[in-house]
Order: structure tokens, then sequence, then C-alpha cells
């Protein structure tokens, strides 16, 4: 991974160090070590209840670690035993129901955590975050008034106030409308590169993941999957779980009969393969819906139309081959193919996938 | 009280006590000392059932329980009946239905939870009965004289029941229009479209979702059935109430008198389970968050007539008539009430609701933040038990302070004789300390209910995002907790004061000797026939209890999503959407 480094005065650099979380003695989070360099943002991704939010309330400091280290620039801010209390930790924090206070206006929200500063400091800074997030001139408006997309960059605006090093974003999109979501996490991060703040960002979304982190940790049942781009979780995927999570695709048995082949239903299929596949080897391979192009004219292999989904610029066919293993496969939407149809195929892999076989996971989603 | 959501739980290690209490942290073992504390007089009565019968209690059973369980019975019935056939067809008419006056009935409608039942039923006797102005109006019209003709007895069951159905059906009508109200017009007009017309949605639509809400109502009004005491012993009917009174005062009989209690208790928890049955259905039955205007169906011409007469007469009745009676007599008895005697009535009464007040909600407080700091299995029994005096008649609580706090008086006293010939007397007993506690232990539920829901609208992630602004725990206190919990401690504040200033058959039997109470006052001057005296009592009554109407129609007012806050668009369930409080033990009994 390779990203520059935007700014790294104000920017915190964070290092979790094989940390356990967890409450009343369960542990939900299991030796978690990433590293995230100054200036960038990341993204915690993993369905419901992977202990994505617990991990970032340990770095918020709201829970403690039962092992490993969490370090914010070096200090050592989180160990067993010692947590560096929250509001001495110069993280700021968007929570997914925003909390702005409801006693305050949006002014007195945005400068609540400022309040030391002087007056004339104090309001320029509101001034100017309100001008960031496009809603200059709602200072005496009261959050009630406000609409969800408003309130949430309100939300925005008094994390960033006092200038953390880091911030931390607790699936702030979750309560928007789907349409908004990737244009407003691109805002964000717009906003955030401005400000020149590390974020990480939690959500079960991958699409807000892809449109807001360099750097994506893939959480599956408490333990890290993958901590990696966006562009490898999809091609390069550690595990079946992040193959499954990430992207569309089928999972089909395969066997080994040569180095860098694999026998499937779909034919042979060549690539680079690990060594520990050895010949002979049955193993499961990843089968991305543009692994696979529709060609009539020069494709080898007869596949059946089960169904299809329209989706604008291509198709999503589910197709079912001879020996009745079905595949997702994307062709532009101008050829248009209907259900029964029987139609060709050709490889097109630019990577090989694959698992030992009998891995956990289901199969496909 | 420190908000403080990172620390671990503060345990405390007694090396002496058994594991499992050991364990329990700080706000646990808090809750649960207090909760125990509070449930005292409730187990000290239950305790009763297991105590061999003595001879009080079997001449009792021979004699006058069977007439008790009837009486108490039919007037349930009755009441039942009366505050389903007036609540539920005006909080349609006034959510549904548009006519004329229909924003004043909104709230008119809930005037009479001011009126206590004690004070409603001595106003319509001295109104109705022979000297009365109704019957003297009658004799002049008509030149009959006394006997010659048929007047009803307002002093009977039949009246009892009267009298109550028209100062309980406000809490039928208070929850069923806030469930008419939070129906979401979307399933109405789902049952328009697969064909229902507006009458027919309404009886297989909104209706069947706002059963659960009617029967919440329904026992509020049940439970407040049985707490009565001033009503039927002014009436002279014997019920549960006024049998414990019997035993207690007639026969000396502490035991007997607890005995019976603890069968009124009984009646009171399958009310209790019937409550918190319904209340869990309407969760169930709360179908959409979205929200918007209700249409309402337009009446005209004898249909708004009769709506308007239909919601006026409860007001007329409950309210308005009794009221104007007693202004008049206040009127007419002015050296009665401005004269320095009254003035220090009205001192010592508000003087110890306040004190009541103050220490129901700092407890309600305590027990708040303990649920919130430390939520779970133990914390939420302990809260519960702790609020579970709202349903329990104040005749019962007072037995059961009176039986254990004489029982430490006594035993004190003689040890103290035994030992060296002093006498400490009653330190306990008869004095405003048991008064208060009983108060407490009635009513901490009103002020617990509203503390709750004030602090539930503080989410534990503003804690957090105090916190990660630089704010320490008690700085989240001050600055974010405080500010926001304000309106909500004085709203409770309020109306532990004014259930306070209307508890009467509590204050009967624990006030100290020569301590009187507006309510105990205006009961006792009834209850001599001096009518026209006892108003100006009632009447402050009266007056004060209005505040909380008048707060309780704001809270409706603010609570109805989308009602009158069209500007912003709304976050679902953003800020001010307050449950609405209905105060448990209006009546005071």
């Amino acid at each position: 991974m390779t990203i520059t480094n935007r700014n790294p005065a104000a920017a915190a650099e964070v290092v979790l160090d094989d940390v356990d979380v967890g409450y009343s003695g369960q542990r939900v989070v299991h030796a978690i070590s990433l590293e995230l360099p100054r200036g960038q943002i990341g993204c915690l991704l993993g369905p419901s209840g992977c202990g994505k939010t617990t991990l970032l309330r340990a770095i918020a400091g709201f829970e403690g670690v039962m092992r490993g280290e969490i370090r914010l620039n070096g200090e050592s801010v989180s160990r067993p035993g010692f947590t560096l209390p929250p509001e001495r930790r110069s993280v700021g924090m968007v929570f997914q129901d925003f909390a702005l206070f409801p006693h305050l206006d949006v002014a007195g929200n945005i400068a609540f955590g400022v309040r030391g500063w002087s007056r004339g400091d104090r309001d320029r800074r509101v001034r100017e975050l309100l001008r960031l997030i496009g809603l200059s001139g709602y200072e005496r408006a009261y959050p009630h008034a406000l609409s969800g997309g408003q309130q949430q960059r309100i939300a925005l605006a008094r994390a960033l106030a006092p200038k953390p090093e880091l911030l931390l974003l607790d699936e702030p999109f979750s309560n928007m409308d789907i349409e908004l979501r990737t244009d407003i996490a691109h805002e964000v991060r717009a906003i955030l590169r401005a400000e020149g703040t590390t974020g990480i960002l939690v959500t079960h979304d991958q699409n807000e993941a892809f449109a807001f982190a360099d750097c994506i940790a893939v959480l599956n049942n408490g333990r890290l999957s993958q901590w990696d781009t966006a562009y490898h979780l999809y091609h390069r995927p550690a595990d079946r779980f992040v193959a499954d999570f990430v992207g569309e695709g089928t999972i089909i048995p395969g066997k080994v009969c040569e180095n860098n082949c694999v026998e499937t239903a779909l034919g042979k299929i060549r690539g680079p393969l690990s060594d520990r596949f050895g010949p002979g080897t049955a193993v499961d391979v990843l089968v991305r819906p543009d692994d696979i192009a529709l060609d009539n004219d020069r494709g080898d292999i007869k596949a059946e139309v089960l169904s299809k989904a329209f989706r604008g610029a291509d198709f999503l066919y589910t197709l079912r081959l001879q020996d009745g293993t079905e595949i997702l496969c994307v062709a532009p939407s101008h050829d248009n193919f209907v259900v029964s149809d029987h139609v060709r195929l050709r490889l097109n892999f630019s990577h090989l996938v694959v698992f030992p076989r009998g891995d956990s996971g289901p199969a496909r989603r | 009280m420190t908000p403080e959501p990172a620390a671990p739980p503060a345990r405390s290690r007694i090396k002496w006590l058994p594991r499992r209490v050991a364990q329990l942290s700080l706000w646990q073992m808090v809750a649960v000392t207090m909760a125990l504390v509070l449930a005292l007089p409730v187990l000290v009565i239950f305790a009763h059932v297991f105590l061999p019968a003595g001879d009080v209690w079997l001449h009792l059973r021979e004699t006058v329980l069977g007439e008790y369980v009837t009486n108490s019975l039919l007037l349930l019935l009755g009441v039942g009946i009366g505050v389903l056939v007036i609540g539920v067809p005006v909080a349609w008419l006034v959510s549904v239905c548009e006519f004329p006056g229909r924003r004043i009935f909104q709230w008119a409608l809930m005037l009479p939870l001011a009126m206590p039942a004690y004070i409603i039923a001595y106003t319509y006797t001295g109104m109705l009965d022979f000297a009365g102005p109704v019957q003297t109006m009658i004799r002049d019209l008509t030149g009959l004289g006394f006997g010659e003709y048929w007047f009803p007895e307002i002093r009977s069951l039949t009246g009892a029941m009267l009298m109550l159905t028209l100062v309980l059906y406000p809490y039928v009508y208070l929850l069923t229009r806030a469930a008419f109200l939070e129906q979401s017009v979307c399933v109405l007009e789902v049952s328009r479209t697969l064909g229902s017309g507006p009458y027919d949605s309404f009886f297989r639509v909104a209706l069947p979702l706002a059963r659960p809400a009617v029967i919440a109502g329904l026992t509020l009004a049940l439970m407040e059935t049985l707490a009565d005491y001033g009503t039927v012993a002014y009436f002279g009917i014997p019920t549960f109430t006024t049998g414990i009174f019997r035993t207690w005062y007639g026969l000396a009989d502490p035991a007997a008198a607890a005995q019976l209690a603890a069968v009124l208790l009984s009646f009171v928890f399958v009310l209790i389970l019937l409550e918190r049955w319904s209340r869990m259905r309407a969760r169930f039955h709360h179908t959409s968050s979205k929200y918007s205007n209700l249409p309402r169906y337009r009446l005209r011409g004898w249909k708004a007539g009769a709506a308007v007469a239909a919601c006026l007469l409860p007001v007329l009745l409950g309210f308005l008539i009794p009221a104007a009676q007693l202004s008049i007599w206040a009127a007419r008895t002015t050296d009665h009430w401005m004269n320095p005697d009254f003035a220090q009535l009205v001192f010592n009464t508000f003087y110890l609701a306040a004190i009541a007040a103050v220490v129901a909600v700092a407890l309600a407080l305590v027990l708040a933040y303990a649920r919130r700091m430390q939520g779970g299995l133990i914390t939420g029994i302990a809260v519960r038990v702790a609020g579970l005096g709202y349903a329990v008649p104040g005749t019962v609580i007072a037995i059961g302070v009176m039986i254990p706090f004489a029982w430490f008086d006594n035993t004190l006293d003689s040890l103290m004789r035994d030992w060296f010939g002093i006498s400490t007397g009653l330190l306990l007993s008869g004095t405003l300390f048991a008064l208060l506690f009983a108060y407490v232990v009635r009513f901490l539920a009103v002020s617990l209910q509203t503390v709750e829901a004030g602090l539930g609208k503080i989410k534990p992630s503003m804690d957090d995002a105090a916190r990660s602004l630089g704010m320490r725990p008690l700085g989240t206190l001050t600055r974010v907790h405080l500010p926001i919990m304000r309106g909500t401690l004085l709203t409770a504040l309020l109306l532990v004061f004014v259930d306070v200033l209307k508890e009467l058959p509590a204050t009967l039997i624990l006030r100290p000797f020569d301590f009187n109470t507006l309510a105990v006052r205006a009961f006792e001057l009834a209850g001599d026939e001096r009518l026209a005296e006892s108003s100006s009592a009632a009447l402050a009554i009266v007056l004060v209890g209005l505040l909380p109407v008048i707060l309780l129609s704001l809270t409706i007012e603010r609570s109805r999503p989308g009602q009158r806050q069209q500007k912003g668009r709304r976050n679902e369930d953003s800020a001010e959407a307050e449950p609405i409080a209905v105060p448990a033990g209006t009546q005071g009994a």
C-alpha cells in the first residue's frame, strides 16, 4: 500500500498491537494488529456483531483492552490495566445516532469541545467549519429542526472542532438514504482531507468502505481477516470469508491438475498458484462475475440462463453450467438474453483465487 | 452520580458478605437496598397472609368479607363500564373527527383529573340532597313536599360508581387518544385500499390497534377505584378500604386489618399483571415510525351537535359544575379561609408535599442512574419493585408502615425502660417521618417514570460524545445532563407534590396528632355535614391539581411527531417525542 502522506502535522499514526477487547470477561475482539499511517483513512468492515464497533470504542478509550496495546503517535494509550480516558486522547468521534446535544443550538454543539478557546477563536472556528460542511448561517438552529443529513454534518463539525488528531466514525451514514450514502462518504472524505485528520470509519456496507477508505480491515467474528486496499480485498481475498463478504461471486469446486492450473466445471483455469496446492489437491475456486465473458461466437463453455438482473450498464446473469454448477456473470446490457436461453462462455480470469476445500463459510451470497 | 461509562463498574468487595452479595456493584447495592426499604410495607402486609387467623379475622370472614368483596367487585364493574363508555368515544371524536370546539375539548376532557373523587362526591351530595339547590328547585317548581316525589339517592353504590367514573374516565381517554394519534396513517390507508370504508377501517383497524392502550387506561382507573377510600367512606359503602379502616380503628386489630389489606393487594396484583400485559402488547402494536397528520372527518349538522354534547357532558359533570359549586360555597364562607388557621393549614400541606416531592425525586434520580450505569436484571428488578407502590392503595401502605414502625417503637421503648428506666416514646410512628415514608413509597413511581423518561432522552452516545470532546465525567453531568434534565425534574417535583396534596387515607392513618392537611380538613368537615365550610380546602386542592393537567396537555401536544414542527424535516425518533407519563395515583383516593 502506498498512499501519500498529505498532512503529517495534525494527524496521528494509529497502531493496534495484538489487541483483545471484551466486556465482563467475554472477549469480543481477538488479536487485532494493524497500523494506520498518519493522515490516512481506514475502515473497519464486517457484518453486524463482528466486533468492529467494540474495537472502535477501544481506540476511542471508552473500553479498555484485555491484551495487547493501542498506540497513538507512538504513545501507549491502552494496555491491560491502563486506559487513557477518552477526553485526553485528542480523538474525535461521530456517533451512529449523531448524539447532538438537544439543549444547545448548532453553534453551541460545535463549540462544545473548544470552550477553552477565546471567544473570537471559537466563533471563527464555528464559522470555518460551517462553511466547510456547507451549512453557513445555521448557527442558531436547533438540532431537532434539521434534517438527518444536516445533523450528520453538524456532528462531524462538532467532532472536528477541537482539531482532533484522529477522527472515529461509527456507522455515521447508516441513518441516511441509500442514494446519498456514497456521495456523503465522498464528501466527508474530502472534509477529512481538508482538515488533514487521520480517520477510521466503521461500517457494514462495502460500497461505503470503498468510497471512503484508503485501507480496509475486514473483521469476521472478532478476528481480523484482512487489512488491505479495496482492490486487493476484491481481487486477492485472504480467505473465503473476505471473498464472500466483499463483492459478488461464486465459489466452485475444482482440482489442481498440474502446476498453476485447476480443473473445474468451467474447464481448466490457469494462474499462479501457491506451492501448497500440489497436483491432485481438491480446492475451491473463486469465480467473480467479471471472470466470465458471455461470448456466443468464440465461447466454448455451454450454459443456460437461470435468471438475470438489470443493473443499468450491465446485466448480472445467473447461469447454470452443463453439470449443474451455478455461476454469476456480468455482461454489457446491449446483449439481452432471456431466461432459459442457451449461451456460450469464455474465461477471462486475471487472477486465480483458490482456497483449500472444506473451509468454513457459505459458498455464495 | 457521575456518569462514567468508561470506568469499570465500582466493585466493592466486602469479605464477610456471601460471595454473590459481595459481587454486586455499588450501584446495584444501592438500588437493591432502596427497593427492599421501599417494599417494606407491602412485604409486611404479605407476611400477614401466613399468620394464623385470629378471632377478629374469622369474625370478619363470616360476617362482612363477602359484602366487601361483592361491593368492591360491583364498584369495579360499574366504574369499568363507565370509563369505557365515556373514555373511548370521546378519544375517538377528538382525535379522528373535526367539529366545533374540538381543540378545546382535547384538553378540557382532562380537567376531571384535577378533581379528587371524594371532593366531587361530597360536592354532588351537597347539591343533590334534600336541602340542596336541585331538590329545592324541584319543590319550588312543582309545589311538592318531602316524600311526595322520587329522587335518586346519590349516597349509594350507584352514586359511587358515577362519581368515580366522572373523575377516572380521563385515564382511558388519555391513553386511547395517544394510541389513536400514534397510529400511522398508512395502516388506515392500507385498509381503505383493501376495500374498507372509513367507519369500517376504524372498527377493523384503528380500534383493535388501540385495544392494549384502552386496557392499560382501564386498569389504571380500576386501580384507583380499588384504592378509593374517601368516596366510599363518605357514602357509607362497606368495601375493602372502609373495612380496613373499621378493623384498624373500630376493632383495633392490626393483624386482621393487615390480612384484609392482603386480600385487597391480591386484587391489585391481578390488575398490575393485566396492565403489564397490555403495555407489552401496546409495544407490539406500534406499527410504524412514520407519521403524518391524520386527516379528520369533518362532522356537520346534528352529528357535530352530538359530538359537542358528548364531549361537553363529561367536562361539565366531572369538573365545571362541581368546581362552580365549590367556588360558590367558598365565596359564601370567606371567614373560614381568610384567617391565619387556614394559612397555617395551607403552609403545613405545601411544606409536607414539597419535602415528599424532593425526597421522591432524589430517590428516583438515584434509581434511574443506577439503572443507567449498571443496567441488568438485578437493577431492573430493584427499580421495578421500588416503583410498585403506585398500584398499592394508600390504606394498605399506611397499615404496612404503621405495623413495623409501631413494633420498632414499642420494642425500643420497653428495652430502654428495662435497661435505663427511660421511656423513648414514639420515635417513628405518629411522626411526619412515617407519613413522608408512606408518601415516598406510594408516589416514587410517579417521579421515577418521569425521571427515567427524561434520562432516556440523554442517549449514552451523548455521554460518549461529551467525553470525546474533552469533558470529564463531572463536566458531563453539569453541562449535558443537568441542562437537559432541568424541565423533567421540575415536572417530577410538581407531579409528586400534587399527588401528596390530594392523598387522603394514608394521611388520615399516619398523620401526627393534631396535624392536618387540606385533604384531611376537607374530608373531616364534609363528614360532619359542614360542606360549605370544607369547600375552601377542597377548592385549593383542585386549583393546585390543575397544574399537572395543564402540564400533561402541553406534553401531549408536543409528543405527537409531525404535529407542529413541519418546517424542518424531522428525524424519526428525534429529541422531543417524550413518552406520555400518565401520573398514576392522581386521584389521591
